[in-house]
């Protein structure tokens, strides 16, 4: 049955999440942009109770309960909470939600392949996801970097750019390929522990926005893991080894969208209050020749940000559902990325001066929005995947 | 708890619309497009399908449960996929019926609900549009002036369909022009009633099957008890816009399939058209916009199914969903390129018909 209604426990996790940000996160924004590199340790005694608010960590509904849900409809899980919760935390600020100590892209990866054994050992630690070479970004499938078995060891050799936490995490994982000579379906991912011999932090970058976040080179050097670090199949298998490592952006996408939401949420919040103060508040019951322009415009980004919302709660419901969302986390990361920009930008540009000013955060949020329509695959690789689908075509048809 | 799975009942509704749309809609969609007529037989076989039955009470004659804007929103949007200007003419009876369901008194329903749950198809109407620039909703310059226990109507409307067939419309006035939604009410005209002129068909750049007419009222004289007592016009206004919504975002699905098969059939440089990037992100484009436009309109049925105000979110939906629709129908004659324009291809007709989403007002309700 289609409902729209908010389940209690989402309410609670956005409320909660809400107001934080909004006590902890929104004070300490502008002081992280300006001292970019400088670590925000102000999160550190926030990031735990968050991470407890959004669920207690990824795992929950993950692997195991995976297998038993069969296309239910009614299942509040995981992601129907973390969207929510992602949403909430980038209205805070994007760059300091990316820097909360503990929630790196690679857990997403844990969560969702890693054995109990490796669960065991990673689970818990802070995991950054490398897999841009100075190469490739949105070919993933043209990784250089290599693992090579050797005894109980791999060994990694290959230098990874535009790391996300690469040098607050614990412990990265990286794509690096088997043999190259065969394709994608050599790529696999590795649990690479900090302090690993052979692995370093080699720059950081200076960036537009989320300047809060770091964003790391990592160079491996005949960096040798234990074999068991290897997540998912260790063979190769061309008929859909890189189906695996694919997969896991099929819960992170909606993530992102819920990114994108949230900053252009609080852009428009920001704007709205802002013309409210002036005496200007949208009216839903004028003709559109009595409407202003700025009017239209606030209807039209209200209108916009409704729709991606209802499409990133759509995309996390099906993951909780046991409902392959491939085609739904792509098609709302599109949206989310490209509007979510375009509504922040709009915002800027109605309110002129104050938009531009660094005095505020409007600015900020602008600079900070455009990675959000980057990471996790482009706008451009996200219109593939959709188009893929609705065509029922393959690599071969479209690319 | 949000989910977004259709339920056996609307599932049903889907299936039986969608089969309707394509073995009775678009079979002659477009021959009944160019002769700008209806045959009374398709009527006929849309009344089969049992809508109004199954929106009506068991006590006015029906076997309905209950009235769900949403379940309505699925159907609108299904008949709209197979051709619009039909779609409007099967749902016009409903521009009567649900405004009466809704809001009309005992007395009104118990007259007027049970004829349309007779074998054959009966149409009813509602006037709300006028033939001015950028026409508003909300400030109609058709009046009612009290008189006694009547009313006496004056004005003009435009854009009323099968006004012709139906022998009672609704007509929004209002008792103070300029007094805003406040200020309309709502009655059951009588078409042979005094005072009342039904004008020449219109002819529109689209929707040329459906007969649409002009109404004009001088000093047409309404007893009271013909004003629908409980109107609550936001409420009306925002359910038409919801299956206007609903129906844009069926012309242009209707687009996009038609557009998918067409860009994987035609060929240039020996590769299918869709294998372009240019093509394939515009048909990604609409994929992508149709769906949200979809959701931002179930969620406006469903508030309005909850009880709640959906003035706000049948205004966005609606705005949303015309927009899409046209960008949707534009976007297809350009995939087809020449071809697009020629009338051997529903495209253009699409293209035609999706443009009035922006304007309308009114003219479908489910």
């Amino acid at each position: 049955m289609i409902s729209f209604e908010t389940p209690e426990m989402v309410d609670q996790v956005r409320n909660m999440l809400h107001g934080m940000v909004n006590n902890i996160v929104r004070p300490i924004a502008r002081y992280y942009d300006d001292h970019e590199h400088e670590r925000a340790k102000e999160l550190d005694a926030f990031a735990p109770i968050m991470q407890a608010g959004m669920g207690g960590g990824g795992r929950k509904g993950a692997k195991k309960e995976k297998k038993e849900i069969k296309a239910t409809d009614d299942r509040i899980g995981a992601n129907a909470i973390s969207v929510a919760g992602a949403e909430e935390m980038a209205w805070g600020d994007v760059g300091l939600m990316l820097a909360m100590p503990g929630g790196g892209l690679g857990n997403a990866a844990v969560d969702a392949v890693a054995t109990d054994e490796q669960y065991e050992r990673f689970g818990k630690k802070y995991c950054a996801m490398a897999i841009t070479e100075p190469g490739c970004g949105s070919d993933a499938s043209a990784v250089t970097a290599t693992a090579v078995l050797d005894g109980d060891e791999y060994i990694i050799n290959g230098e990874k750019i535009f790391v996300t936490d690469g040098e607050r995490c614990e412990a990265v994982v990286v794509w690096a390929t088997l043999d190259k000579s065969k394709g994608r379906a050599a790529i696999k991912s590795f649990v690479v522990e900090k302090g690993t011999p052979g692995f370093r932090v080699e720059k950081l970058e200076h960036k537009c926005g989320i300047r809060a976040s770091d964003t790391a080179t990592l160079v491996f050097e005949d960096c040798r893991i234990p074999k068991t670090n290897i997540l998912g199949d260790p063979e190769i298998r061309p008929e859909g080894g890189f189906k695996g490592v694919m997969a896991t952006f099929d819960a992170t996408r909606p993530l992102v969208a819920a990114m994108a939401l949230g900053c252009a949420q609080a852009a428009f919040d920001f704007t709205k209050e802002t013309l409210a103060k002036e005496g200007i508040i949208p009216r839903y019951d004028r003709g559109t020749l009595e409407l202003t322009a700025v009017e239209r415009d606030l209807l039209w980004m209200e209108a916009q940000l409704e729709v991606i919302r209802l499409m990133v709660i759509r995309a996390g419901w099906m993951a909780d559902n046991g409902r392959p969302n491939n085609l739904e986390a792509s098609m709302v990361k599109a949206k989310a990325g490209k509007y979510g920009n375009l509504i922040v930008q709009k915002c800027v540009e109605i309110l002129g001066p104050i938009g531009y000013s660094r005095e505020y955060l409007l600015e900020k949020w602008m600079r900070d929005n455009k990675v959000n329509d980057i990471y996790e695959g482009t706008q451009q690789i996200q219109m593939i995947v959709v188009a893929r689908r609705i065509l029922d075509y393959g690599r071969d048809m479209l690319s | 708890m949000s989910t977004f799975s259709l339920d056996e009942d609307q599932r049903q509704i889907q299936e039986s619309m969608r089969r309707f749309a394509a073995d009775k809609m678009r079979p002659i969609a477009r021959d009944c497009e160019e002769k700008a007529a209806i045959p009374d037989e398709f009527l006929t076989d849309s009344w089969a399908l049992g809508i109004a039955p199954n929106m009506i009470p068991e006590q006015f004659g029906g076997y309905a449960s209950a009235h769900s804007v949403l379940n309505n929103a699925i159907m609108a949007e299904e008949l709209a996929y197979g051709d619009l200007a039909l779609a409007a003419a099967v749902m016009a009876p409903y521009l009567f019926v649900l405004p009466i369901l809704e809001m009309g008194s005992e007395a009104q329903k118990e007259k007027y609900l049970p004829t349309f749950c007779g074998d054959t198809y009966t149409a009813g109407s509602l006037a709300v549009m006028e033939h001015a620039v950028g026409f508003d909703v909300n400030n109609i310059k058709t009046t009612a002036k009290k008189k006694g226990k009547s009313y006496i109507i004056n004005g003009g409307k435009c854009l009323v369909p099968l006004a012709n067939k139906a022998p009672y419309f609704i007509v929004a006035a209002t008792t103070a022009v300029g007094g805003g939604a406040a200020a309309i009410e709502a009655f059951i005209v009588n078409k042979s009633a005094k005072g009342v002129t039904i004008g020449e068909k219109e002819k529109q750049m689209g929707l040329n099957a459906l007969d649409t007419f002009s109404v004009d009222f001088k000093d047409c004289e309404v007893a009271g008890e013909n004003r629908l007592a409980g109107l609550d016009y936001n409420r009306l206004i925002a359910c038409s816009r919801i299956a206007l919504a609903s129906s844009a975002v069926g012309v242009a699905a209707a687009a996009r399939d038609y557009c998918i098969n067409y860009a994987k059939e035609r060929v240039t440089f020996g590769q299918p058209i869709a294998t372009r990037q240019t093509i394939a992100f515009m048909l990604a484009d609409m994929a992508i916009e149709i769906d949200g436009a979809r959701l931002l309109n179930w969620k406006a049925a469903w508030t309005a199914d909850q009880g709640d105000n959906p003035l706000r979110l049948g205004y966005l939906a609606k705005v949303y969903a015309a927009e899409q629709s046209f960008k949707a129908a534009d976007y297809g004659i350009s995939i087809l390129g020449g071809h697009g324009l020629i009338r051997e291809h529903p495209v253009e007709m699409w293209f035609r018909n999706a443009r009035a989403f922006a304007m309308l007002e009114g003219l479908i309700m489910a």
